[in-house]
């Protein structure tokens, strides 16, 4: 059982648009079974600090093409994407590089 | 742990496997990116030394990287200091894009923030502004001759020679001082331009139902970018500018190549996507940020803090599917993500354009709107091509007198057989005719996003002061078939035509004459 989770979640480059302006959110994710990985996390987001539009912010089970994901200033891509295994204190940080928000 | 390099798509190469990963490796990505952009200036040898350079800057993360890089430029020491000397322009679209007044103060606040710190003179232009843009933006000034590789070189030789001597005369105090003709570090706002109050209520109206009588988001973004550019190139041939720099990224212009492309502007891509468009005449405009992607630039920005105002546009919160735009963008971030050179590809593909040789600004008329040679035979009017270009001018089948099929020129030719007024009352705007004028002289594209306009009278008017000029000089060839028409009157038959007074010149009294002769005797 995962102990509960203490991430700091970031929005940019308009992305910020889509949950009320915030643009840092601390979250606190519940305890649970399996670690949490950044695919549970975007489930999280969307149910939780999505205000509007979900589909302008996830696809699928990934987030939108044109959206980077930066794990502590580090490129996602590097980390296993979807399968990284978030630790305590991480920061994540979704920037928009799409003209629409 | 991965090995070390970051997955940069445009290159395809791995940037630097020997770094540690977290430290080392931004050193690397830094230097990259710096040197990047020093070699798309330095390969293309457009911009000469001392020259006036304006930089576009929207806010968002290309142009705040561009303008960051240009800062960070000329601080460096001398050797390899960039040598023009900058300033930097904002447009403020809140009007088009529907933002009330304290949103918009709110952006300027945090943009005026940013540009003092630049130390360069600022611009700020509200889109209103358009309302009083002079006609003579439409039109391409003489081509000043951008200079052969010899050329650039002996300027900047001279350039050096003439540092080395003030260097040697002892005048050198701080780097600043012995750039002659450059902007000293301190901030030089005396030529800043800054709207006291904000843009009146009347304009910022008008500017608002224009952009919301736009049936598509396509038509309204075409038409932003159209009078975003004649803002621009004004407030550049006011200030004596002579380049602009955009800051269009890698991946925004292979997506604007796409983008051209379906929405037929095929024949300006060169111009549209290349490193510079030269169809202004005396401003070039050039794209320093073409070789750095979206990703690169969004790290950069992040990790060396540059500051960046985000202001939401027309196409904010739009759906996928609300422009062909948006379409695009989906469409090749998508295969990005799949087939990560994708961007990379088309990009080098736009590299390839060549533009067609050009004799300057004399050969053949232009597009009133984007500045592109008319790519509209009107030779065509009786092909498929031409009957849809037509759709709105809705001229007569051409008879064998009017050989050339008057070029979208109100139809009701009297004598030529057809109804008169035959489409009044189809439109909801009556001047038929001014609708014409203006379309007559735009290129397929224009004429496509204008399609969506449904009226064109709220355009700022120096956009219909041109189009009435240019329609009053017709060439030779029209002057044969060319009749002119009252916008609201019916042509009596044997009378000819006649124009509402105001427009009547002496030119356009010979060209009526002319038309008389040639169609009633």
């Amino acid at each position: 059982m995962a102990a509960p989770l203490s991430v700091e979640v970031e929005f940019g480059g308009g992305a910020e648009l889509l949950f009320d302006g915030v643009k840092k959110h601390q979250v606190t994710l519940p305890g649970q079974e399996e670690p949490w990985v950044i695919r549970d996390l975007l489930v999280w987001i969307k149910k939780n600090l999505l205000k509007e539009r979900p589909e302008l912010f996830i696809q699928g089970d990934s987030v939108r093409p044109g959206i980077l994901v930066l794990i502590n200033d580090a490129d996602w891509e590097l980390l296993g994407e979807l399968d990284y295994q978030l630790q305590d204190q991480d920061s994540i940080l979704f920037i928009s590089t799409l003209h629409g928000g | 742990m991965p090995q070390p390099w970051l997955p940069l798509p445009v290159s395809g190469q791995n940037l630097c496997q020997d770094a540690a990963f977290k430290d080392g490796i931004w050193d690397c990505f830094r230097a990259f990116y710096v040197h990047k952009f020093r070699a798309v200036l330095g390969k293309n040898r457009l911009i000469f030394p001392g020259e006036k350079v304006l930089l576009a800057w929207s806010g968002g993360p290309s142009s705040s990287s561009m303008v960051w890089q240009v800062l960070e430029g000329l601080s460096q020491d001398s050797a390899k200091r960039l040598r023009f000397v900058p300033g930097v322009v904002y447009v403020d679209e809140g009007a088009a894009c529907g933002r009330s007044r304290e949103d918009r103060a709110k952006t300027l606040t945090d943009v005026r923030q940013i540009l003092q710190t630049l130390g360069f003179p600022w611009h700020i232009v509200t889109l209103e502004e358009v309302f009083a843009l002079p006609p003579s933006v439409l039109r391409c000034s003489a081509q000043d001759p951008v200079g052969t590789v010899g050329t650039y070189k002996v300027a900047v030789d001279s350039f050096l020679q003439q540092q080395r001597t003030l260097a040697a005369e002892g005048l050198r105090g701080s780097p600043s001082s012995a750039q002659g003709e450059e902007q000293p570090s301190q901030p030089c706002t005396q030529d800043s331009q800054d709207p006291v109050g904000p843009p009146p209520a009347a304009q910022t109206e008008a500017l608002s139902q224009l952009f919301n009588s736009v049936k598509t988001l396509t038509a309204k973004e075409e038409l932003l970018q159209t009078l975003r550019t004649h803002l621009i190139l004004h407030v550049a041939r006011t200030h004596g500018y002579s380049k602009v720099m955009t800051g269009d990224s890698c991946t925004r212009l292979a997506i604007k190549l796409m983008t051209c492309l379906a929405l037929g502007r095929g024949a300006f891509l060169a111009w549209d996507t290349g490193f510079s468009d030269e169809r202004h005449g005396d401003v070039v405009v050039v794209r320093p940020m073409r070789e750095h992607t979206l990703k690169e630039v969004a790290f950069y920005n992040r990790l060396f803090a540059v500051p960046s105002v985000f202001t939401p546009a027309v196409d904010t919160k739009a759906s996928e599917k609300a422009s062909i735009h948006r379409l695009m963008e989906g469409f090749l971030l998508r295969l990005q993500a799949q087939f990560p050179s994708t961007v990379s590809t088309v990009y080098r593909t736009s590299e390839k354009l060549v533009k067609a040789p050009r004799d300057g600004c004399a050969a053949g008329p232009r597009c009133l709107l984007c500045m592109c040679s008319l790519d509209v035979d009107s030779a065509d009017s009786a092909t498929a091509f031409g009957a849809q270009t037509q759709d709105f001018s809705q001229t007569p089948p051409p008879t064998p007198r009017a050989k050339a099929g008057a070029p979208a020129g109100p139809c009701c030719a009297a004598g030529l057989g057809g109804a008169p007024n035959c489409w009044q009352g189809t439109r909801p705007c009556g001047r038929e005719g001014s609708r014409a004028r203006v379309l007559e002289h735009l290129c397929y594209a224009c004429r496509v996003t204008m399609k969506d306009v449904p009226c064109l009278d709220p355009l700022p008017p120096y956009i219909l002061v041109e189009a009435q000029l240019r329609s009053q000089r017709p060439s030779a060839e029209i002057q044969e078939h060319l009749v002119e028409n009252s916008d609201d009157e019916a042509p009596a038959s044997g009378s000819g035509a006649r124009g509402p007074p105001e427009q009547e010149g002496k030119e356009a009294r010979a060209a009526r004459d002319c038309i008389n002769k040639n169609f009633f005797n």
